[in-house]
Parts: structure tokens; C-alpha cells; sequence
């Protein structure tokens, strides 16, 4: 199945150009990197390669898609945007102390590897969170909403409207056959 | 933004929820009104940010709207904990911001539960003094709905939309109750089933609870809007700390601001419209050598009586698909077992639900997986889930009761509100009763049952009543029929706070209803007063 720009069009109007940072929350922390905060273009590929490693096998077009929706969501240059560019840092700096490359650069195998010895597979998400918490929110979590709350996304999994995506009073009285 | 008080304000309305917005935009033609409110004014741009909080696992209930802190502590001495910061929001619009949006009347007998059922108090009022008001509430909130309700209370005129057509599950569980004898019908939502007053038909986001980005479901915003377009001011962030009062009226409610300064505002009526626990709890607040058990209180009422409706619920899966979790709101009910109550058994609604099981971009941000292993988890977990809801009604018990918390106090120095809920045998009679039906339900569909909400697990539907009763003997009410209370010439209550039983349908349009009615009490009221 193929993802869209269209698709990533449709999960920024369900969740907005940003994230849910512009009310309180996601005050960065005082640790974080002290690095210069990585271009738009090196987020777009980081979180592209991270895509490819947490998005189904089945999918094709997530370049474009995630491209789409990074690209608003940086655009608000806000907290969130500002947290989505430190996890890249983190990403960064982890895969850089353990395999001298950063983290777009690294093979599929070994990014999965890189995001799990971070422990972004079991963290729960926080923006406030430890190193794990803040990429599993603003990373992962980000590009796993992206999806989930579209409609390509969610027809992955059976539901043509899912959560967040403003498709409309016709698909939940269809049933699986499409029929009313 | 200017917070100070309002010269010569006629109304002063404490609570910008649907009670005081609807109090509010009815006076504000004729009269100076000023809205007081707790909490802030939300920024309907903010939306879209509010529904990615309620569908990412970091952010709990009470973060959508911002409920929490000091401002919000509360205890909960009763035998039941109550988590009330799950329930309610502050700010302009109040509580209907999360809301879900089912809008039912309440049933004939449920204004005589007392006569007809053995169970509390009578209103003082009947089915036939509010049901011109109901079609008025109906219109003032937009409901979408059918007269197809066999069980209902009688109604002339037709809903302002039509209702939401049935579900795909829907029509699993009609096959399954046709067999078993049980009526299906629709569920009146205020919820637009096509463009309404200035506001969008639904397009489904799936999140109305807590949030709805489109506008579409009616929160109160609607009428506080209105009233100040009409003239009304509305002070947000502005908690009401005491009511400055003689023996037989209010002088004035003294409120808080962001800036840390404290304000008067005078008024000749005020309209308490701030919910079944601040409503009471502001009263309670107000003691005085007068009142030394709190303004309004001689009866000694106050506080007592706290109702909730209490959920009952079963669900399981079926072998095959149930397309569940498209939109947050049910398209079902039946009424048909309500007016069974008696003294044993309370009455009770039935709701079939269209958003039973996981929703699979929630799942989707909380496993230990992602790719191919998480989109597998994802088709496992989604798909086959279906479930039955009921509401119950809770007896009202004078042990059940809102008072204040002798050891805590909030970001003002106040005592907290402490929720003292306890619950009667007769309800957790009826939630076993409920259980009953909803499984045979479901057995009758061939699934498998997986979870079940009995009388051990049951909890709050969040809706707050009986805290300020209202009924004809001042020695055992709070308020009189109109709404005013017994004790103050001036005051007046617009919540369901005023309910002296609970019924078992969603309160909001009886609250709507009233408010309605209260206001053109206010309306004569003042008009006797100019008069003079």
C-alpha cells in the first residue's frame, strides 16, 4: 500500500502543523544537547530512515509522507519542533558514540539496533522524559501517530477513518463488505 | 484583558458552563449581565493540539482542558474514591467541552420517583411544567434525533436535525435483541447530524470525548458567545471565592484574578450555575454568622444528596468484524427497561456502543514493537470488539455528600471540595440486573464476553447531582420550584445540583431545561423589582 503526500496532508489536519506543546507540557530540558540544532533537511532524513525501520514493510512512499509532515511540524517552530530536533540530536549522538556514523547514515539492521540499545522500543513516551522517553515521543510516537491517524494508515488495520481523522458520518454505518 | 468589575450589572452569573451560558445569553437582550468563571477561555484554534493529547498515552483526562493543580485539588473521604478532576472542566464552556453529547428527557415518572417508585423525594415540579422548556433546549443545543423512542416521554415536535442513522453494529445487536424480544432505537445526540446554527455536521474525528476539533458537538461556548455578542461581559480565570450577603440576599461575589488582585462585583440577582460540587461547595464557602452552616443552607441541605449515574457494562468479541471506533458516539439505545423501577430496582438505560475496543492508533503508541510485528499486533487487537453500556440511577442518601475538606486548602487559601460518595444496594442491584441483559445481548450474537463493569468495578458517569435540592419545604430543600433558593431572595441555582433524584438518562438536557425555565423566572423577577 502506498503512503501519500495526501495522507500526511490528512493527519496534519486531524493533529495540526504542531504537536501539543504550544499550552504547557513539553518544557525542554536543561540536559539535552548542547550540539546546534540539526537542519530541517537532516531532521526530514533522520526521521525518514526511523520511519522505515517503524513503519510496515508493506508500505511504500514514506519518503514523501513523512517528508509532508515533518516539514509542517517543524514549520510552527515551536516546543514541539524544538523537541523533535534534540531527540534527532540524541539519535545522533548515540549512534554516533556507537557505530562513528549518525543515525540516518546507519544500515536498516543496525538503526533498529540503534533505537532499541537506546530503549526507544520499550520506553513509554515523554517530553520531558528521559533520553529513551523523549525519542520514543518525539520520534517514534510522532511517526507512528502520523500514520495510524490516516486514512492509508488506518486501512492497514481495517478502519478507513481512524481516530483523529475527520473522514466523514458514512464509514462507520458501512459494514466490512462496504455495505449500509 | 480587563477584569475588574461591572458597574451596575444587574445578573451576575458564577459558572460560564451550559447552566449560566444559557442564563446568561436569555437575560443579556434586556439586562446587564456579567459571566464569572474559574477557569480560562479556551482558544478554539488550540483544538487539533487538544485530540493529539487525548489520543497520545502521555496526557491523562485532565490534561486535554487543563484541569489539575491547586487550583483543582479535592479529596475524597467517602467509601468510594472519586476522581473528579477526571469529570469536570473549568473554564468558558465548562464540562461540555469533554462532554460525550447525549441529550435525553428525562422520563414522567422520574420527576415522582417518591410516589411512583418508593424511591426519595418528588420534584416539585412535573414532567408537564418542563416539557415546554425541553423543545426549547433541544433547539438551543442542537439535537439531532428521531421520535422513535416507544419508551420515551410523550413529544409533539420533531427534533431540530434528524438523528444520526444507525451503525453497522447497530444492526448486529438488532438481529440479536429482535430474538430476544428487547427494542432498539435511536439516541438523541447535540451533536450536528448536518450544519446547525453557524456550526459544521460532524465529520468524524472520533475523539468526542474529550474534544471535538470541528465544533460540531454543542459545548456552551455556543450561548456564552451569544450572550456577549448581545452585550454580556464574560471574566475568565476569575474563581468566585466567597458570596458578601445580608440576611436575605447577595451583596456581592467577591472573585480572584490572575494578578493576584481580589474584586467585588455587585449585582441584583446572582445565578449559581458553577456545577453539583462548586456550586455547593461556593455556598459552603460563604458561611456567616447568619449562615453559619454555609449561605443558603438553613435546611441544612447543602452539599448533601450527591448523586452520580453509575455505569454498567459488558462487551466481548465476535468471529468477525464489528467496524468499531469511526465515531465516538453511540447511534442506539433502549429505554425499554427504564420505567420497570421500583423500590428494588432503579431505572436504567441501555447504550450500544460504536467505539467498543482498542483504537488502533492508541494501541499503536503503547506496545514494545513497531513494523510489521506492531501492524500485527494492531490486526489481532482491532476489529471483532463489541459492547453494551447502561447508566443506573443512584438513590439520593444524605451520607452521599459534598463538603469541605478540613485539611487541605486550594492556590487561594479556600478548603478543597471533598467528595464523600457512597452508593445504595438498590443500584448495585440494578448495574447486576444490567449485566443480565447486556450478556444475554451478546450470547444471543454468539460472543465471547471479555470484560464486564459489575457492581465491584462500576464507577461514575461524571455527572453531578442532588448538592443543592430542590423541593417546596425549606426545612428539607435548598431551592424552590423556580430555582431560587429558600433562604435568599436574590439567588438563584442553574445546575444539576437542583435534581432532587437523578433519573438514569444523561442530565445536561434537563439541565438546559431548567436553566431555560430559571431565566425567565429571573426575567419576571427583575421585572417585579424595576417595576416597584
Amino acid at each position: 500500500m502506498e503512503l501519500t503526500r495526501r495522507d500526511a496532508v490528512a493527519a496534519l489536519a486531524a493533529l495540526g502543523g504542531a504537536g501539543s506543546a504550544t499550552y504547557g507540557y513539553s518544557r525542554l530540558r536543561d540536559d539535552g544537547p548542547d550540539s546546534t540544532p540539526p537542519s530541517d533537511d537532516h531532521v526530514r532524513e533522520t526521521m525518514s530512515a526511523t520511519a522505515e525501520i517503524v513503519y510496515p514493510s508493506e508500505l511504500s512512499g514514506i519518503a514523501a509522507f513523512v517528508e509532508e509532515f515533518v516539514d509542517a511540524r517543524l514549520a510552527e517552530d515551536d516546543d514541539h519542533a524544538a523537541g523533535i530536533r534534540e531527540a534527532v540530536t540524541i539519535l545522533d549522538e548515540h549512534s554516533q558514540t556507537w557505530y562513528d556514523q549518525s543515525f540516518a547514515d546507519l544500515s536498516a539492521d543496525t538503526r533498529e539496533t540503534a533505537l532499541e540499545g537506546l530503549g526507544a522500543d520499550v520506553a513509554d513516551e515523554d517530553p520531558d522524559g528521559s533520553t529513551a522517553e523523549r525519542v520514543r515521543y518525539y520520534v517514534v510516537n510522532e511517526l507512528l501517530l502520523a500514520l495510524y491517524s490516516s486514512p492509508t494508515g488506518g486501512t492497514l488495520v481495517g478502519i478507513e477513518n481512524p481516530q483523529g481523522h475527520p473522514g466523514g458520518i458514512q464509514s462507520y454505518q458501512r459494514g466490512p463488505n462496504g455495505l449500509e | 484583558m480587563d477584569r475588574t468589575p461591572v458597574p451596575d450589572a444587574d445578573v451576575c452569573v458564577v459558572g460560564a458552563g451550559p447552566a449560566g451560558g444559557l442564563v446568561a445569553d436569555q437575560l443579556a437582550g434586556d439586562y446587564d449581565v456579567v459571566v464569572l468563571d474559574a477557569g480560562p477561555r479556551f482558544d478554539f484554534e488550540d483544538r487539533p493540539e487538544r485530540q493529539e493529547r487525548a489520543i497520545r498515552p502521555f496526557y491523562g483526562r485532565p490534561d486535554i482542558w487543563e484541569m489539575g493543580g491547586p487550583r483543582d485539588d479535592h479529596t475524597a473521604s467517602g467509601e468510594w474514591s472519586y476522581p473528579l478532576n477526571h469529570a469536570r472542566v473549568k473554564g468558558i464552556g465548562g464540562s461540555t467541552l469533554h462532554w460525550q453529547g447525549m441529550v435525553m428527557r428525562l422520563h414522567e415518572d422520574d420527576f415522582n420517583s417518591g410516589s411512583t417508585r418508593g424511591v426519595g423525594p418528588d420534584w416539585p415540579i412535573d414532567y408537564e411544567d418542563l416539557r415546554p422548556y425541553y423543545p426549547d433546549a433541544e433547539r438551543e443545543l442542537g439535537v439531532a434525533g428521531a421520535s422513535d423512542n416507544p419508551y420515551g416521554p410523550p413529544r409533539e415536535q420533531p427534533y431540530p436535525m434528524p438523528a444520526f442513522p444507525p451503525s453497522y453494529s447497530d444492526s448486529l445487536f438488532a438481529e440479536a435483541c429482535e430474538e430476544l424480544g428487547i427494542d432498539m432505537h435511536s439516541v438523541p445526540n447535540a451533536r450536528n447530524s448536518e450544519s446547525y446554527d453557524g456550526r459544521s455536521q460532524c465529520v468524524g474525528y472520533g475523539t468526542c470525548q474529550p474534544v471535538c476539533p470541528s465544533g460540531a458537538k454543542y459545548d456552551a461556548t455556543v450561548h456564552i458567545d451569544s450572550a456577549e455578542q448581545q452585550g454580556a461581559t464574560v471574566i475568565d480565570r476569575a474563581p468566585v471565592q466567597y458570596l458578601e450577603h445580608g440576611p436575605d440576599q447577595i451583596e456581592a461575589a467577591v472573585y480572584a484574578t490572575p494578578d493576584g488582585e481580589t474584586h467585588t462585583q455587585s449585582a441584583e440577582v446572582f445565578v449559581l450555575a458553577c456545577g453539583g460540587v462548586e456550586t455547593p461547595r461556593l455556598l459552603l464557602l460563604s458561611a456567616s454568622e447568619t449562615y453559619p452552616d454555609g449561605l443558603a443552607n438553613t435546611s441544612g441541605a447543602v452539599g448533601r444528596y450527591f448523586m452520580d449515574h453509575l455505569f454498567a457494562g459488558t462487551g466481548g468479541v465476535l468471529d468477525g468484524e464489528t467496524r468499531q471506533n469511526h465515531v465516538g458516539f453511540y447511534t442506539s439505545s433502549s429505554q425499554q427497561f427504564y420505567d420497570e423501577a421500583n423500590e428494588e430496582f432503579a431505572p436504567l438505560k441501555l447504550e450500544f456502543f460504536n467505539y467498543d475496543g482498542p483504537s488502533p492508533v492508541e494501541m499503536a503508541l503503547s506496545g514494545e514493537d513497531w513494523g510489521d510485528d506492531l501492524l500485527e499486533r494492531l490486526r489481532e487487537g482491532y476489529g471483532n470488539h463489541l459492547g453494551i453500556g447502561a447508566l443506573v440511577e443512584q438513590r439520593p442518601q444524605e451520607a452521599s455528600y459534598i463538603g469541605l475538606a478540613e485539611d487541605q486548602t486550594d492556590d487561594h487559601g479556600n478548603p478543597v471540595p471533598d467528595v464523600h460518595w457512597t452508593v445504595d444496594d438498590r443500584a448495585l442491584r440494578t448495574i447486576e440486573r444490567a449485566n443480565e441483559i447486556q450478556t444475554e445481548i451478546l450470547s444471543e450474537l454468539g460472543a465471547e464476553i471479555t470484560w464486564q463493569v459489575g457492581p465491584e468495578e462500576t464507577g461514575p458517569a461524571y455527572h453531578h447531582m442532588g448538592t443543592t435540592r430542590m423541593g417546596t419545604d425549606p426545612t428539607d430543600s435548598v431551592v424552590d420550584s423556580t430555582g431560587r433558593t429558600h433562604d435568599l431572595q436574590n439567588c438563584w441555582i442553574a445546575s444539576s445540583s437542583v435534581f432532587p433524584t437523578g433519573g438514569a438518562v444523561n442530565p445536561t438536557l434537563t439541565i438546559a431545561a431548567l436553566a431555560l425555565r430559571t431565566a425567565d423566572h429571573i426575567d419576571r423577577a427583575l421585572g417585579e423589582t424595576s417595576t416597584r
